[in-house]
C-alpha cells in the first residue's frame, strides 16, 4: 500500500471498472478483467452483462469464480447455454460489446500471446493457451485489455500471435477482413492507453495519481508514446474501493474456505 | 440402449488402447471417477480430446498413457499451468506427445459438426491468430455465396466419450444441469457414450421439458458413482473442491510427488472412493 491508501492493482481494477457502462454486453475473461467487471456491476453498472465462456450469460456471482466455469455463476446466470451456442450465436452472430482479456505477453499495437514463450515446436514455457480468447479478440465490438506492467509481460514483439490485436499497426485489421474495432483500451497498474487514431499503437493518455513518465517507461519492453495533453487517473473513491475489498475479501474467503479432502485429486 | 455397469466394466468394454477418447466437461462434471478407472486399467497410445485438459488429462498423460493431446486451453483453471502436460511438451516426459491445438470456437464446432454427422466444422475465427500457421488441421473455405473466407476444421468423432451427469431414470435416460458444456455434442459425437451419473432415479416424468437429456437409446452404458466429478463439481450436489485445484499445482510440480500421489490416491483405491471426497463439500451445494 502506498501513501496513497491504494494499490497500484487496486487502481488498475478500479480504472478498468470505470470504462464499463450499464448497456454493455461484456465477454468476460478470467482474473483481472473478472475482478473489474464484477466491480462496475456493483458500483456503476448494476444492469451490465457479463458473460463467461462456460455459457452463463447475465451472471452475478457474489465471489469472484476461481475458474470461468464455477457453479455460482449459473446460479445467477439469467440464462446458462451450451459452449458451441455461446461461441456460435453470441459471439460470431455479434452480440458482444466488450470482451475484455488479460494477457502473458503483450506488444504495443494489442496483440496478446498466451500461448508459448520461446518456439512453439519446442517451448522454453508452455503457456495454457488462447482458450476463447482468438474469437473473442476479432468477435467482440471491441477490445479492453487489462494487465500489471512489467518487461517481461509488455515487449517489443511477442513470440506467439495467440489473438490478434492490430497487428503491425495501421489498417492490418481490415486487410486481413476483420470489421470490429480491436483494442481500443489498455488499463495498467500505471496508466490508461489508447491506441494512436492512425498507427494504431498504444499511446499513455492518464497516469494514476503519483506515477511519473519515468516509471511507466521502466516497465515497458518498448518506447512509450506519451499523449500531448496527459490527465491524472482519479483516485479510487471510497465506494469503489471497499467494493472491491469487500469483494475480495468474500473471495478469498470463499475459496480458502472450503476443505481439501484426502484422496482427492 | 444404455446398459447399467459397474464403472470397471464399463471402461473395460468401451475404451481400447489407442483409441481417440474425450473426458468432457467445461470445469463442471468433469469425469474423473471414468479417467481414474483408465488409468488403473492401463491404457496407452491414446489420443485424449478435450477442450480444457484440466487435471484429469494432466495425470493421464503425467501417467504416460497419451499418444496425442486436441485441445483449446491447457491451463489449471484458475490456479495456473498444467505441469505434467508442459514436462510432456517442454521435456518430452514421460515420453514425447503430440499436439493438436485449437481455440474454444474451434472445438465447440467441431463437436456440433462431429455430432452432426458432418465430416468438418466451418466458422468465423482465428483470424490472424498464429495457431493456424502451426496447426495444419487449420484450414479455410470460401463461402460459395457470399464469398467470405472461413475457418474450417475436422470435426471431432471420437471412439469413445467418457461424461459424467447428475442423473439418470431407471430406463437409462440422462439428465445433465447447470453449466451444460460440450457434454451432450460429445456424447452424440462418438461412437460409444459412456456416463456416470450420481444417482439413479424412478424417472423423470416432473422434470421441465426442455431440459438436457440423452435418450437411453442414445447412451452405450451408465455406472452410478456419486462424487465421480470431484475435485470438479455437480450442480445441485457438492461444489467445487477449489483447494485441490490449487493443491493439484504443488503435486504436479515433481515428477516423484505425482507418482506418489497417483500410486496412493488412484492406482490404490476404486470408484467407491469419491463418495467420501465429496461428503464435506455437500452441505454448501
Amino acid at each position: 500500500m502506498s501513501a496513497l491508501g491504494f494499490t497500484p492493482n487496486e487502481m488498475m481494477t478500479i480504472a478498468a471498472s470505470r470504462a464499463l457502462k450499464g448497456d454493455d454486453v461484456c465477454f468476460v475473461g478470467i482474473g483481472a478483467p473478472s475482478a473489474a467487471c464484477n466491480v462496475a456491476r456493483l458500483t456503476h453498472a448494476p444492469d451490465i452483462t457479463l458473460i463467461y465462456e462456460s455459457g452463463t450469460i447475465g451472471t452475478a456471482p457474489d465471489v469472484l469464480p476461481l475458474s470461468i466455469g464455477d457453479g455460482e455463476l449459473c446460479d445467477t446466470a439469467v440464462t446458462t447455454v451450451s459452449v458451441p451456442e455461446m461461441f456460435r450465436y453470441w459471439l460470431q452472430g455479434g452480440r458482444i460489446s466488450i470482451g475484455f482479456l488479460g494477457a502473458a505477453q503483450l506488444d504495443k499495437f494489442g496483440n496478446i500471446n498466451t500461448t508459448v514463450i520461446g518456439d512453439y515446436a519446442h517451448p522454453k514455457t508452455r503457456l495454457p493457451g488462447g482458450g476463447g480468447a482468438p474469437e473473442i479478440a476479432t468477435s467482440s465490438k471491441e477490445i479492453y485489455i487489462t494487465m500489471a506492467q512489467s518487461r517481461r509481460g509488455m515487449v517489443e514483439k511477442i513470440d506467439f500471435y495467440t489473438s490478434f490485436g492490430h497487428g503491425d499497426g495501421g489498417d492490418h485489421r481490415q486487410r486481413l477482413g476483420i470489421d470490429t474495432k480491436g483494442p481500443t483500451l489498455l488499463i495498467t497498474d500505471l496508466a490508461i492507453w489508447k491506441p494512436d487514431p492512425v498507427t494504431k499503437e498504444f499511446t499513455v493518455v492518464s497516469l494514476h495519481p503519483g506515477v511519473t513518465r519515468d516509471h511507466v517507461q521502466e516497465t515497458c519492453g518498448w518506447t512509450v508514446k506519451f499523449a500531448d495533453t496527459l490527465a491524472e487517473t482519479p483516485e479510487p473513491s471510497r465506494l469503489e474501493l471497499q467494493t472491491l475489498r469487500d469483494l475480495k475479501a468474500r473471495t478469498d474467503a470463499a475459496h480458502s474456505g472450503q476443505v481439501s479432502v484426502q484422496g482427492g485429486s | 440402449m444404455a446398459k447399467f455397469l459397474p464403472l470397471s466394466k464399463a471402461v473395460a468394454e468401451n475404451l481400447n488402447n489407442g483409441d481417440t477418447v474425450a473426458f468432457e466437461g467445461f470445469t463442471h462434471l468433469i469425469p474423473t471417477a471414468a479417467a481414474h478407472e483408465a488409468i488403473r486399467q492401463g491404457f496407452k497410445d491414446l489420443t485424449l480430446v478435450r477442450m480444457t485438459p484440466d487435471l484429469v488429462y494432466d495425470q493421464m498423460i503425467g501417467m504416460g498413457m497419451a499418444k496425442k493431446a486436441i485441445f483449446s486451453y491447457a491451463g489449471n483453471p484458475g490456479v495456473g499451468l498444467l505441469r505434467r502436460l508442459r514436462d510432456a511438451v517442454e521435456n518430452g516426459f514421460p515420453h514425447a506427445l503430440e499436439i493438436e491445438e485449437h481455440s474454444h470456437a474451434a472445438m465447440a464446432n467441431a463437436y456440433e459438426a462431429g455430432a452432426a454427422g458432418l465430416p468438418c466444422a466451418i466458422f468465423r475465427g482465428y483470424r490472424g491468430a498464429e495457431l493456424a500457421r502451426v496447426n495444419p488441421n487449420i484450414k479455410s473455405v470460401t463461402c460459395p455465396f457470399s464469398g467470405e473466407v472461413l475457418a474450417a476444421v475436422p470435426s471431432v468423432r471420437p471412439d469413445v466419450t467418457f461424461i459424467h451427469a447428475q442423473k439418470a431414470n431407471r430406463k437409462g435416460d440422462v439428465l445433465i444441469e447447470g453449466i451444460i458444456g460440450i457434454q451432450k455434442e460429445a456424447a452424440l459425437a462418438a461412437r460409444r457414450a459412456v456416463v456416470t451419473v450420481e444417482e439413479v432415479v424412478d424417472n423423470f416424468d416432473d422434470l421441465h421439458p426442455n431440459l438436457t437429456v440423452l435418450p437411453n437409446w442414445s447412451v452405450t452404458a451408465i455406472s452410478v458413482v456419486p462424487g465421480g466429478a470431484h475435485p470438479s463439481y455437480a450442480h445441485g450436489y457438492y461444489v467445487r473442491d477449489n483447494a485441490s485445484y490449487l493443491e493439484w499445482d504443488e503435486i504436479a510440480a515433481d515428477r516423484d510427488r505425482f507418482r506418489e500421489w497417483m500410486q496412493k490416491n488412484v492406482i490404490e483405491k476404486t470408484a467407491d472412493d469419491f463418495a467420501a471426497r465429496v461428503e464435506q463439500l455437500r452441505n454448501v451445494a
